[in-house]
């Protein structure tokens, strides 16, 4: 098997042990990314950032020296900001923008020994569930329905990473979750997607759509992958006020397989009406997976989740429309070409129609219409009240001695690009209804891929933990995992 | 609550994002439709709740109040669409 198809750790160990070089490992991923064109992951390459930063993690390999990263050739998101390379988060806003800094999650990923291969598609500013939003055009999803050339959704907003990792272009790649972005894209091109703990891991240098929402994380081909990759992304940042200042366990360590004992609560919320048989039997094999190895399986109601896509739609836009504030055409980026006679105002409009989308445009609307005098009490007050009993039905089922909850990770497959074209914003909103729930409490939430449907498919489960809990979260993930044993890959056709 | 073209004007110009008249309608049924599903929330007894203001109860950190940064004109002009004499430059404010 060509390199780019392994995993952090099948590469790692072969890297330690000089059967392969970063060099020639990222050379297989370079070569996978320019033939992996019409996925339209790959937004910005960098091969020569990446051969240097291979070359010195052979050095390291070579010093025996070599954290588990070491010549790890990743995906970036495009919205992590990366020093001296472009970093638009897929908005013509950003355009030509080149940080000057780097941020801290691939700041410790390069301390570590990772390889940057470039960056990668994702809707714009994080804003969306299938790709369509970006601005460089939509992600493709590897997979395809059996017997059908119809595009999917690799869905979003973290697609590109998703679509590359699926697609073997690299062995792994950053995504970042507000309402569902790492787990769902996850879910819909059978690759693991963990979205931490709010505060694990530092949001410095991201750009941000919902600060109290967003969170990074890894996006990977197994849950051994997850772990590995989560740790050397996590600790505590001086730069993030609300980064936790707690220490980092050995993640991969917890991997033990052993849950017997545990309690794994079905919350029947998430029970949703209209909801796919096959969505239905999935969940059943999960829930039959876990009883089989050795823990309890709990009925548990979280009577809040009907509640939790409304207020996240009103808190998401809320956050945005002050955090999109900054793009004003003044200090970076993308500035409207003025009329005679314009002034700073029209420049503001000008600048701020061009640059965003209509998906951003209409969040960052929604957002200021419902902070705006008058509303702020009815509206975003209230989402703030609904969030806080959204975070207690968890504490109180936690309370009860539930160490986990497993649930669908999305309502369907992955969709057809353009299929929700003529769908109402509110029709896109609901691919987030088993996530958002997860990113308002702040809790540790895992995709794993656990089957394909009829049409051949890729379909995942979610694992919601306790605060600060991926450990164990991560070693549920890899019992199902393994007992899942999903193997299967997208037929190569692009 | 339904959005008429009226408040469509409106928050655009809040927004500081230009939309042209003849796009205010579909605009002002988008946004409609989006406060409608928001609408649910009404159904939620918040008697006695206090909003959520931090996702994970902790002190937030202070830092010492002392610079920490700085003499990086040329790097913070770097992106600007218009920077002149080490200043961001922008249309005239004061006439």
């Amino acid at each position: 098997m060509s390199a780019n198809t392994w995993t952090i750790a099948a590469a790692r160990d072969a890297l330690r042990k000089g059967e392969i070089s970063a060099v020639d490992l990222t050379m297989s991923c370079l070569t996978a990314i320019d033939a992996g064109d019409g996925l339209n992951a790959f937004v910005h390459k960098t091969p020569e950032i990446a051969l240097e930063q291979a070359r010195a993690a052979d050095a390291r390999l070579k010093a025996g020296e070599a954290p588990a990263m070491c010549g790890i050739p990743l995906g970036i998101k495009d919205l992590f900001c990366t020093r001296g390379v472009p970093s638009q988060a897929a908005s013509n806003i950003l355009k030509g923008f080149r940080p000057e800094y780097e941020s801290t999650v691939t700041t410790k990923l390069f301390e570590a020994g990772a390889v940057m291969l470039g960056k990668l598609n994702m809707d714009e500013f994080a804003m969306g569930s299938s790709n369509e939003t970006s601005a460089y055009g939509n992600a493709v999803n590897p997979w395809r329905r059996k017997g059908s050339n119809v595009q999917l959704t690799p869905g979003g907003s973290s697609g590109g990473s998703a679509a590359a990792v699926a697609a073997d272009l690299c062995l792994a790649a950053t995504g970042t979750d507000t309402g569902g972005s790492i787990r769902q894209p996850a879910a819909f091109t059978g690759i693991v997607g963990i979205k931490p703990t709010y505060g694990r891991v530092s949001r410095w240098g991201i750009v941000a759509f919902a600060s109290s929402l967003d969170q990074a994380g890894p996006m990977t081909k197994s849950v051994r992958d997850a772990a590995i990759m989560l740790g050397a992304m996590s600790g505590h940042d001086p730069k993030d006020s609300t980064s936790a200042d707690l220490p980092v366990p050995d993640f991969e360590a917890a991997l033990t397989g052993d849950i017997r004992g545990k309690i794994i609560g079905i919350p029947k919320e998430y029970r949703m009406d209209g909801m796919p048989a096959e969505i239905e039997a999935l969940w059943a094999r999960g829930i039959e997976m876990m009883r089989d190895a050795g823990a309890e399986v709990r009925d548990i109601s979280l009577p809040h989740t009907k509640y939790a896509l409304p207020a996240y739609y009103v808190i998401a836009p809320a956050e945005a429309s002050s955090n999109l504030a900054r793009y004003d055409g003044v200090r970076y980026g993308h500035r409207a070409k003025l009329a005679q006679g314009d002034g700073i105002t029209e420049m503001y409009e000008k600048t701020r129609a061009e640059g965003f989308g209509p998906e951003v445009q209409r969040r960052i609307m929604v957002g200021t219409y419902v902070l705006s005098a008058g509303f702020y009490d009815a509206y975003y007050n209230r989402a703030r009240k609904v969030r806080a009993l959204i975070k207690r039905d968890f504490e109180v089922v936690f309370n009860e001695g539930i160490d986990a909850i497993l649930t669908p990770a999305t309502p369907s497959a992955a969709f057809g690009l353009g299929e929700m074209a003529d769908a109402d914003p509110v029709q896109m909103y609901l691919n987030d209804v088993f996530t958002v729930t997860v990113n308002l409490a702040g809790l540790p939430g895992i995709a794993v891929p656990v089957g394909l449907d009829a049409q051949g498919l890729p379909l995942g489960l979610q694992l919601i933990g306790r605060p600060w809990n991926e450990a164990e979260v991560l070693n549920y993930a890899h019992v199902l995992e393994n007992r899942a044993g999903f193997v299967a890959k997208a037929e190569k056709w692009w | 609550m339904a959005i008429d073209i009226d408040t469509a004007r409106k928050v655009a110009k809040l927004a500081r994002i230009r939309v042209e008249e003849a796009d205010l309608p579909r605009l002002a049924g988008q946004l409609s439709g989006i406060l409608g599903f928001m609408e649910q929330l009404n159904e939620v007894d918040v008697a006695g709740v206090e909003p959520m203001t931090s996702v994970t109860p902790m002190r937030l950190k202070r830092r010492a109040d002392v610079v920490t940064d700085g003499n990086i004109q040329a790097q913070v002009l770097s992106n600007a669409p218009d920077a002149r004499e080490g200043f961001f430059a922008v249309p005239k404010v004061v006439e």
